[in-house]
């Protein structure tokens, strides 16, 4: 019991990530009607921006170390310390959740400066042509973040007081059920997320217009609605969903320039198993095929199928595509 | 009719010879570009082959699949264990190879092939990945994991055993008694690759080839015709996925290893990018962009900060310094980057590759002309109208 809700819980974070980038794909797929195989290296650009601020925030001095007094020692000390002391460092402790607030407005100006200076050309080209050209883009993207940061992965800490773990089980009467409090967070901002994305589709004259020219684009734009602007404005929104889930998943996966890629194949998997241009499949399938993960890397399941955590996604990929090629939740 | 035919072979038979002749001639072509050594040529020759055969599937029929290195990794690890079992001879581990990778691509095909578009690329894509992460974890027998596979001295191969041919320390892969490194190496693969080469030619011209080409242009309208288009499409690839078994057993012979890091969906993206650069569904095109993506690999990851400012040295100091501050982001390590904006810049002015670029250039050269005998077909027709 102890174990299978842990699995749950290990598998809902995962799964969180994946929904936000899934949710950005269909999001781009229905309303542009474009395979964007660069979307991974956008939830890369989210983690670089939170390890670049980090990178900012730390900028710093050599100064004097007065504790070591028998030789002149220096220490590295961020700028931020020197001038505002323990606030500075309190600065520095939080620059994750910093990186949010500066992740939105950049990863905005990407998206849409990605899809006015390229995508925009694909619309009426075929899907593999969208893919080929999105594929090469993420290969530029990913080639550039190597050149300014390295190969290596780059570890970023969460804020020292979220550092620890919770011990759920203590609350519901369960032993050893103990969870980081940063992926409870990740799980909570994804769902938050998430449920912005919802409200703003649902909700407001925009995301009904938006809706609208999902379901026919022609007549929209016939009503005298600018619905290419819309579109476009959809597309950075993406990118921002993309990103802020790279920039909060920065202290559970060091990121790499790699790590988009990696991203990319799994999320396309969970928009296919959800249905292609449905959002709440693409979320539903998202925590799912995570908690499967998961489950499947249980050390009792491995050992009745051997292998099976390291191919369980593409199998009910396949699976889907040959069964139920609309996705789970997906209308023909 | 009958002098047209004969006219379309002998000049197919021309095209053969000389690239042939090209191919064979390769180590001095080579030096002259700085590619005159026999690893860089042996690539060129490897992964054309895999270009040529991937060109049969993605260039004919225009099924884009992202799952082929699946079946070069396959055709290594099957050869590699050719070399372990039986004998170092080339030819054995080759014909075993093209064999289990039929098999393999007639499977995952018969599976795939039930969609397509985009579902096709994904589902290729999902069959390559749950390869190569089974590759690299359970199959780790079979594999040897991360290791990856070797050739060792101990290793049974039977049949030198039974023909009493000694077992060197580092065994490498024969023909009859000649090692196949080096040059030696190159020039078995050259041999193959112009076998491949003629193939693929043959399906390019044969009633087959120009089946895929209709369902490429039209298949609904194929399908109307009451033409069932799925056993072609599954013939095109599995011959496709031998090919890359086969591009897979070279690249084994040449050097008696293999390695699951073969099988990754970003290793099939690189033959998409060498036959959408050369120029897809031509027949050269994909030998131009293998040959090209391989020489860039090894000659762009080659300079270095030191090599550009001794070429820009002629320029006052500041100048010099700016350019190579410019250009250095784009070569050595950073050579994937001018790949990846090659690579776009190919799908977005030029989506017909190389070779559709070198018929744009022809056709500027040669305007004049095309316009005046259009004038003057055009001033026949009315003629006859009149």
């Amino acid at each position: 019991m102890e174990a299978l809700l842990l699995q749950v819980l290990n598998g809902l974070d995962k799964g969180g990530a994946y929904a936000l980038i899934a949710l950005g794909l269909t999001l781009v797929f229905g309303t542009l009607g474009v395979v964007n195989f660069a979307h991974g290296a956008l939830f890369m650009l989210g983690a670089f921006v939170a390890v670049s601020v980090e990178k900012v925030l730390t900028i710093s001095s050599k100064v004097r170390d007065e504790s070591i007094t028998f030789f002149e020692a220096y220490k590295e000390t961020p700028y931020l310390e020197i001038w505002w002391g323990d606030t500075g460092s309190a600065i520095i402790d939080w620059s994750v959740p910093i990186s949010i607030i500066i992740a939105i407005p950049i990863m905005l100006a990407v998206g849409i400066a990605m899809e006015r200076g390229l995508i925009k050309y694909f619309y009426k080209r075929e899907h593999a042509d969208q893919i080929l050209v999105t594929f090469g883009l993420a290969i530029v993207i990913g080639e550039i973040i190597k050149a300014n940061f390295g190969a290596n992965a780059i570890p970023q800490a969460a804020p020292e007081i979220v550092a620890g773990s919770v011990d759920i089980g203590a609350a519901i009467g369960l032993d050893g059920v103990v969870y980081p409090w940063w992926r409870m967070i990740y799980l909570a901002f994804s769902l938050s997320i998430i449920g912005g994305v919802f409200a703003f589709l649902h909700m407001t004259t925009f995301g009904m217009v938006v809706r609208a020219g999902m379901h026919d684009r022609e007549t929209v734009g016939l009503l005298g609605i600018n619905i290419e602007k819309r579109f476009t404005i959809v597309f950075g929104l993406a990118a921002v969903v993309a990103g802020l889930a790279g920039v909060m998943y920065t202290p559970i996966l060091p990121p790499d320039y790699n790590m988009g890629m990696d991203f990319l194949v799994l999320s396309f998997l969970v928009v296919v198993v959800g249905g292609m241009g449905s959002l709440g499949g693409a979320v539903a399938a998202g925590f799912l095929l995570g908690i499967l993960q998961s489950f499947s890397s249980m050390t009792a399941v491995k050992e009745v199928i051997p292998g099976i955590d390291q191919v369980i996604i593409y199998l009910v990929a396949v699976a889907i595509l040959l069964f139920r090629p609309r996705g789970l939740f997906g209308k023909d | 009719m009958k002098i047209i035919e004969l006219s379309t072979s002998k000049r197919d038979l021309l095209i053969l010879v000389v690239f042939s002749v090209i191919v064979l001639i390769a180590p001095l072509w080579g030096s002259l570009i700085g590619a005159g050594y026999p690893d860089l040529l042996q690539k060129f020759a490897i992964f054309g082959l895999f270009a040529v055969g991937y060109n049969i599937l993605f260039g004919l029929t225009g099924y884009l699949s992202f799952g082929h290195a699946a079946f070069l990794g396959v055709g290594s690890y099957v050869a590699v264990w050719s070399f372990k079992l039986f004998t170092m001879n080339a030819l054995p581990a080759i014909a075993f190879s093209i064999v289990f990778s039929g098999i393999f691509a007639l499977a995952i095909g018969f599976l795939c092939l039930r969609r397509t578009g985009i579902y096709f690329s994904i589902l290729t894509l999902a069959f390559a990945q749950m390869s190569y992460k089974l590759a690299y974890s359970v199959l780790t027998p079979i594999t040897n994991g991360e290791t990856g596979l070797f050739v060792l001295k101990d290793d049974p191969r039977v049949i030198d055993g039974a023909l009493g041919i000694a077992s060197a320390e580092n065994p490498l892969a024969s023909l009859f008694g000649i090692t196949l490194n080096g040059y030696e190496g190159f020039y078995f693969c050259a041999v193959v690759l112009i076998l491949g080469f003629w193939l693929s030619m043959k399906i390019f011209r044969s009633p087959f080839g120009m089946k895929l080409v209709a369902i490429k242009t039209n298949q609904t309208r194929m399908e109307y015709t009451g033409f069932n288009h799925r056993p072609y499409l599954l013939a095109a690839f599995v011959i496709s996925g031998m090919y890359a078994g086969l591009a897979g057993a070279l690249l084994a012979v040449v050097d008696p290893t293999a390695g699951a890091e073969r099988m990754v969906w970003t290793a099939s993206g690189e033959v998409v990018l060498m036959t959408i650069l050369g120029g897809l569904g031509t027949m050269f095109g994909p030998l131009i962009g293998a040959a090209t993506i391989k020489y860039m690999e090894n000659i762009f990851s080659g300079i270095n900060d030191t090599l550009l400012g001794t070429w820009f040295d002629f320029l006052p100091q500041a100048l010099t310094d700016l350019l190579v501050t410019i250009v250095s982001p784009f070569v050595g390590s950073g050579w994937h980057l001018t790949l990846g904006l090659t690579f776009m810049m190919i799908m977005i002015f030029l989506p017909g590759g190389m070779v559709e670029g070198a018929q744009k250039i022809k056709a500027k050269f040669f305007n004049k002309n095309n316009t005046t005998e259009k004038l003057e077909s055009e001033q026949l027709e009315k003629d006859g109208a009149a």
